[in-house]
């Protein structure tokens, strides 16, 4: 009977519906603690009362659609079922939180449970799953991840999770908050503006010359294989020594500890990619249309700008998305030798052993990532498909 | 008009052009051909100075090539190659205009004279001008690298193999085009190929490169009369060469006026490879021939085919 047969088409959504119908079933959606420090007691599905309906109904509207041949239809559905998944836990979650902090003290905190997080996780997935079945053209794909953000802020935006602990955490931190972000964003920025100045010229001589080409990226692999915290570690002495010899470099900041430190070595991690794709995407010009090129009139400076340049572009851009997800990650380590940033938030965290702290440090950092990454595709893509 | 004179290239120990001296006059197409290695692209090269000759010097109209900037030279010569060589991220109309913005015309001249070119080719305006190289076939790429290489307006053309990585058909219609384009532009053309055919239907004249030497040079018909040097005859097919003079001769020129035979006739500007290939079909040993308006001519006999006609 081939009409009732029921056939997976769509296994990935079975898995994250299963995930995330796993999360309100037997994993603690919440967790409510007399105050930060302390675990506190797991809350199930109940503890979100009606509105978790909502969370229930996205999960198995989730499960339905891994049932259902893949279309545009379905593939929209899956794409509003990971909304609602998103913003329906996260606004009811928050709900929730205000209930139970209105009876009971003011050190309580209610956070996020296991599968509180792995029923967000779930949504995200999914959402990113339709979108990418949708084959929508860039601009398309950068709407959809603005409403999927849309998801995370507006809870945020409206007051709803004003109670939840991060949120409570960020309150309590603001100040220390804003600072490490634009901290953080300062390392960043800071370690790719010379990674360009010295790489792309770098990438330019290697891609014209053989024999620098292999010793340089050779070298750069070398010091990409040395663990970051062991750079930071290597740099600290000559740095140090470098600031004591000549004090007219320590005033201007040179020092085994803090920002110098930590901006060398981003950018000698970010060298090798930033290095290695110019030099590919130079080579990426085909000999036929370099000879084109100079057969036709252009003078050495025209081939390089009008063609060999362009060519290079996306896998240069590509190069550049690399860069920045890494050098984002990185410099949370860079917190290790003072050199502050989000990364400081999280390693006060670690060490008071406060989770809410940790995230505080965490969650921006990959949403930072995250958004780098989705924005840089969609301009490679934008080069590499013209018009 | 372009002018060897004692013109050599050495890479190292090897020798790709020797002491090389030609004119290729104005408005003839010249296909220089032989076997690779032979220096035919070396020589092509040299005129646009993507290579530098070691000895010897080049002109192009009457003017050193070495008198001008290789850029500016280049932006008055042609240049079609084998590979192509569109800029991918340029649409068909801006490839086209490569030329013309380097020369800084306006920007209306550029668009009419873009017009002017795919209509020259047969490239269809609304459908070409915007595309990308990666939407052409192999063939209409072609057509617009002989575009671009037209779009200048330049006195001369360079063409090395053009057409050599087109299959037969596509090829066929280039060449034809090429001959249209030569008679309506009057320009000079520089051809290289290592196809004898090609060379015969093209070439106003052909030059033989062997080993970096003008072996011969001459119009098609003297070389298939008096081919010379062995690599000719090898080039021209060895036994096959007397083929080939089927192709190249007339009907016209065995014509017995007023005789009659029977069946469908022949024109007169036919070649006579056609007619041989009818009266093999047909079993018959004579045709009828008419001219271009249809009236009749009188007949051909295959006994008169092998009869040595001086070109």
């Amino acid at each position: 009977m081939p009409a009732l047969a029921v056939a997976v088409r769509q296994p990935v959504l079975l898995l994250l519906g299963a995930a995330a119908a796993s999360g309100w079933l037997g994993l603690p959606l919440l967790r409510h603690a007399p105050n930060r420090l302390l675990s506190g007691r797991p809350l199930g599905l109940s503890a979100l009362g009606e509105p978790g309906g909502v969370v229930v109904a996205a999960s198995l509207a989730l499960l339905a659609s891994a049932f259902v041949r893949r279309s545009r239809a379905s593939s929209w559905a899956t794409l509003a079922a990971g909304w609602a998944l998103v913003f329906g836990y996260l606004a009811a979650a928050g709900w929730a939180a205000s209930d139970l902090a209105a009876h009971s003290s003011e050190t309580a905190r209610t956070s996020l449970g296991t599968g509180g997080w792995l029923v967000l996780l779930a949504g995200l997935l999914a959402e990113a799953e339709a979108t990418r079945a949708l084959r929508l053209p860039p601009l398309g794909r950068l709407a959809i991840f603005a409403v999927a953000a849309l998801g995370l802020a507006l809870p945020a935006a409206l007051g709803w999770i004003d109670q939840l602990s991060l949120a409570r955490e960020w309150r309590a931190k603001q100040d220390v908050f804003g600072d490490a972000l634009w901290r953080h964003g300062v390392i960043v920025l800071g370690s790719l503006a010379p990674t360009l100045v010295i790489g792309l010229p770098l990438g330019f001589l290697a891609h014209r010359s053989a024999r620098f080409r292999g010793p340089l990226l050779s070298t750069l692999s070398l010091i990409q294989t040395i663990p970051s915290i062991a750079l930071f570690g290597l740099l600290m002495a000559p740095l140090t020594a470098l600031g004591e010899a000549l004090p007219f470099l320590r005033d201007i900041g040179v020092r085994g500890v803090g920002l110098t430190p930590a901006i060398l070595a981003l950018t000698l991690y970010a060298l090798l990619p930033i290095v290695r794709n110019t030099v590919s995407g130079l080579d990426s010009a085909p000999a036929s249309v370099l000879e084109a090129a100079s057969g036709q009139g252009m003078t050495p400076a025209q081939v390089f700008f009008h063609v060999e340049a362009p060519l290079a572009a996306p896998v240069l851009l590509a190069g550049l998305r690399i860069t920045v997800v890494q050098t984002i990650g990185l410099a949370a380590v860079a917190a290790l030798i003072g050199a502050g940033g989000l990364g400081a938030l999280m390693f006060q965290g670690l060490f008071a052993n406060a989770v809410d702290l940790i995230l505080l440090g965490a969650v921006p950092i990959v949403a930072l990532a995250v958004t780098a990454d989705v924005l840089f595709r969609l301009a490679v893509e934008g080069l590499r498909a013209p018009a | 008009m372009i002018t060897f004179e004692n013109v050599s290239r050495r890479f190292g120990d090897w020798t790709a052009v020797d002491n090389f001296s030609l004119v290729v006059e104005p408005g003839e197409i010249l296909a220089l051909i032989g076997p690779s290695g032979s220096g035919k692209s070396t020589l092509l090269r040299m005129v646009n100075r993507l290579i530098e000759p070691t000895a010897g010097l080049i002109r192009l109209g009457g003017e050193a090539v070495t008198n001008l900037r290789p850029e500016i030279l280049r932006r008055r010569i042609g240049y079609a190659i084998q590979s192509v060589g569109l800029f991918p991220h340029w649409t068909v109309e801006r490839n086209i205009a490569t030329v013309p913005n380097l020369l800084g015309w306006s920007r209306t001249r550029i668009r009419e004279r873009v017009s002017e070119l795919l209509a020259l080719l047969q490239l269809d305006e609304t459908r070409f001008r915007g595309a990308y190289p990666h939407q052409l076939s192999g063939g209409q790429a072609q057509r617009v690298g002989v575009a671009r290489a037209l779009a200048g307006d330049p006195e001369v053309l360079l063409m090395d193999e053009p057409f050599g990585a087109l299959d037969p058909i596509t090829r066929a219609a280039l060449q034809a085009e090429t001959q249209r384009i030569q008679r309506q532009l009057g320009k000079t053309i520089l051809f290289v190929t290592h196809d004898m055919d090609e060379a015969l239907r093209l070439g106003a004249r052909i030059a033989v490169l062997d080993r970096g030497r003008l072996a011969r040079v001459g119009t098609p018909a003297e070389l298939l009369a008096d081919p010379g040097d062995p690599l000719v005859v090898e080039l021209l097919g060895g036994d096959g060469l007397g083929l080939r003079r089927l192709t190249l001769e007339t009907v016209a020129s065995r014509l017995r006026p007023g005789e009659v035979a029977e069946g469908e006739p022949i024109a007169a500007s036919a070649k006579l490879d056609d007619a041989l290939s009818r009266m093999m079909a047909l079993g018959a040993d004579r045709l009828p021939v008419r001219d271009d308006a249809g009236q009749p001519l009188g007949a051909v006999r295959l006994q008169d085919f092998p009869r040595r006609t001086t070109p």
